[in-house]
């Protein structure tokens, strides 16, 4: 999996709330609704303009608060391929991984709003394209691999079975 | 007791539970499946756990008896969207015989902890705040709606066993401090994700003093400081709130080894702390209550409830401060019991009719205005004031409004004064 695109950059603690937010809870069950609505209150040109491919590079404890996996969703749907952190809230990492949506921590200090990256997934690389230079991210755990090669955790536990630690 | 190298290591309350439930000894850091006790998903979250589990093609529920479904953050439903979720979660309920907790009823950690979750449970929620069973000495963790959805399907799921903070408490609070200014307290000082993938252990000898709704306050924030479970150790406090409520049997005790090891500790003077308030829109921007950036700050709404403060205690606090007082007139209080017990109990007492002579609107149980649904959403430029655990910019369904948290106490005072106001003065 080698993802590339243009760099949509946040800064820190970017909340549930920011991405998915509670004013529009009545469109959860109307997910093609509530994504038009994605990251409305942190950036409101954000819904419209994203490609497909695109990446979101944020700082420290990106998708803090409820564990509305909406929030996971509604960032895949837009096109995201890749969510880039300093550091991530715990459920929405993990919801992430469950949906198909890899989020990778590494330090995003260097990464520009609109940069062209590309990324090397097996190989932990990530090359800016419009800086030159290359990132480093360690390997995600075993377990979140596995779910992530699969798509998500739904096509994991269809393909084994089981969860396989 | 687990053997390392020849040495003897302790476990913390939650590798104990989590050793219990894989069939294994497991240490912090490792992965593990696990069995789970108990699963909980409410209106926001169950309809999309619902479509999971169909996907998944189980059929049926792992432990029907012990997957519970609580309609309590649009509750009763504003809209019709909502209202058609309501009916697909009770349709699922009907179909699986899963247990249902319905409009009125209360908000969902209230009414797990008061009737269902025990002492070395492990209990999954779709729901961030699900982390308040803690309190009682269950390993208590939020999920997304998928990984519900996999516990309701195969009764377990997957996790890694987080290291812990010794989170060690010595003294007694003073007057008019109280379990919210503690966990506020602890937000400041550690930030937002200074726990981040861990585990908050609670214990000490203040432990003594601080009964069950109490603790509840203080589990139900430790997510605000991302921590992955804020848990208590089960002892003579766990065994007294069981009793109560008719559950002693469910009581077993549950403490760490006295060897066991702790990423870090944090010690923590209760008898120092003062009355907190948390600033938008960051819950872990905390000042005390007297700060001088406070000092004007005028409030327009006021809820006094939500899960981390909506039990009787709380209730009991707030009226007492209000009594015999009038409502500023700029002030609007929205008061909202957590579950149908506590509002029996305030309406037994007199506290609801102490709210109401004060001029307060009394909402049903739920989750009212915490979650930006409805019962109170704030206009543009409105400051509020709320006993719940969140104050992320648009939290409360405006992006344009500005949320402080504080104690009941705070939020009590406050009232009466239409700002921000030191509970310490009117005690």
């Amino acid at each position: 999996m080698k993802p590339t695109g243009r760099v949509w950059k946040f800064g820190d603690s970017i909340s549930t709330d920011l991405i998915c937010p509670g004013r529009y809870y009545h469109l959860r069950s109307n997910l093609n609704e509530l994504a038009k609505h994605v990251l409305e209150d942190a950036r409101s040109e954000f819904a419209g303009c994203v490609k497909k491919g695109d990446f979101i590079v944020a700082g420290a404890n990106f998708g803090l608060g409820s564990s509305r996996e909406h929030a996971a969703i509604i960032i895949k749907m837009a096109g995201i391929s890749v969510v880039l952190a300093k550091s991530c809230a715990r459920i929405f990492y993990r919801n992430a991984y469950n949906i198909g949506l890899p989020v990778i921590l590494c330090d995003t200090v260097k990464i520009n709003d609109r940069d062209e990256l590309r990324i090397e997934m097996e190989s932990g690389e990530i090359k800016n394209c419009t800086t030159g230079e290359t990132l480093h991210f360690s390997p995600i755990p075993q377990i979140m691999a596995d779910i992530l090669k699969e798509g998500g955790l739904v096509s994991y536990l269809k393909k084994y079975g089981d969860i396989k630690i | 007791m687990r053997q390392f190298w020849g040495r003897t290591v302790g476990r913390t309350v939650v590798e104990k539970i989590l050793s219990e439930h894989s069939g294994r000894e497991v240490c912090a850091g490792e992965f593990t499946v696990a069995a789970v006790d108990l699963i909980l998903a409410q209106d926001g979250t169950a309809p999309l756990a619902i479509d999971v589990f169909n996907q998944l093609g189980v059929g049926k529920l792992a432990i029907p008896g012990k997957s519970a479904f609580f309609i309590d953050h649009a509750s009763p439903p504003p809209r019709r969207e909502l209202a058609n979720d309501h009916a697909k979660i009770r349709k699922f309920v009907s179909e699986h015989s899963a247990v249902i907790f319905d409009i009125g009823d209360g908000v969902c950690h209230q009414v797990m902890t008061e009737k269902c979750t025990s002492p070395g449970d492990i209990l999954i929620g779709a729901d961030s705040h699900t982390v308040t069973g803690g309190a009682v000495g269950a390993f208590a963790v939020g999920m997304g709606s998928t990984d519900v959805a996999v516990g309701l399907a195969y009764g377990k799921n997957w996790f890694r066993v987080p290291e812990t903070f010794k989170i060690l408490l010595k003294g007694m609070f003073s007057k008019a401090v109280f379990p919210k200014d503690l966990i506020l307290h602890l937000i400041g000082l550690i930030k937002a994700d200074g726990a981040n993938y861990k585990c908050l252990e609670f214990t000490g000898e203040s432990l003594r003093h601080m009964s069950i709704p109490d603790r509840m306050t203080v589990a139900n924030m430790s997510v605000e400081a991302g921590a992955k479970c804020g848990i208590f150790p089960s002892d003579e406090r766990t065994k007294m709130f069981l009793t109560e409520l008719g559950r002693e049997d469910k009581f077993r005790r549950i403490e760490a080894d006295k060897d066991a090891e702790y990423e870090e500790t944090i010690e923590i003077d209760l008898s120092t702390l003062r009355p907190m308030v948390s600033l938008p829109h960051r819950v872990d921007r905390v000042l005390p209550v007297d700060a001088p950036e406070l000092k004007e700050i005028e409030i327009n709404q006021i809820f006094i409830g939500s899960c981390t403060n909506g039990r009787i205690e709380d209730l009991r606090i707030a009226s007492s401060i209000i009594k015999g007082k009038r409502k500023h007139e700029n002030v609007r209080l929205i008061v909202i019991p957590a579950s149908r017990l506590t509002f029996k109990q305030a309406m037994d007492e007199g506290i609801l009719e102490i709210f109401n002579e004060f001029g307060a609107s009394i909402n049903n149980p739920g989750c009212g205005p915490c979650c930006g649904v409805h019962q109170g959403i704030p206009s543009d430029g409105e400051n509020v004031l709320s006993t719940s655990n969140r104050n992320f910019k648009g939290r409360m369904g405006n992006p344009e409004a500005f949320v402080y948290l504080s104690s009941p106490a705070t939020a009590a005072a406050s009232a009466i004064t239409g700002r921000i106001t030191d509970p310490r003065e009117g005690m």
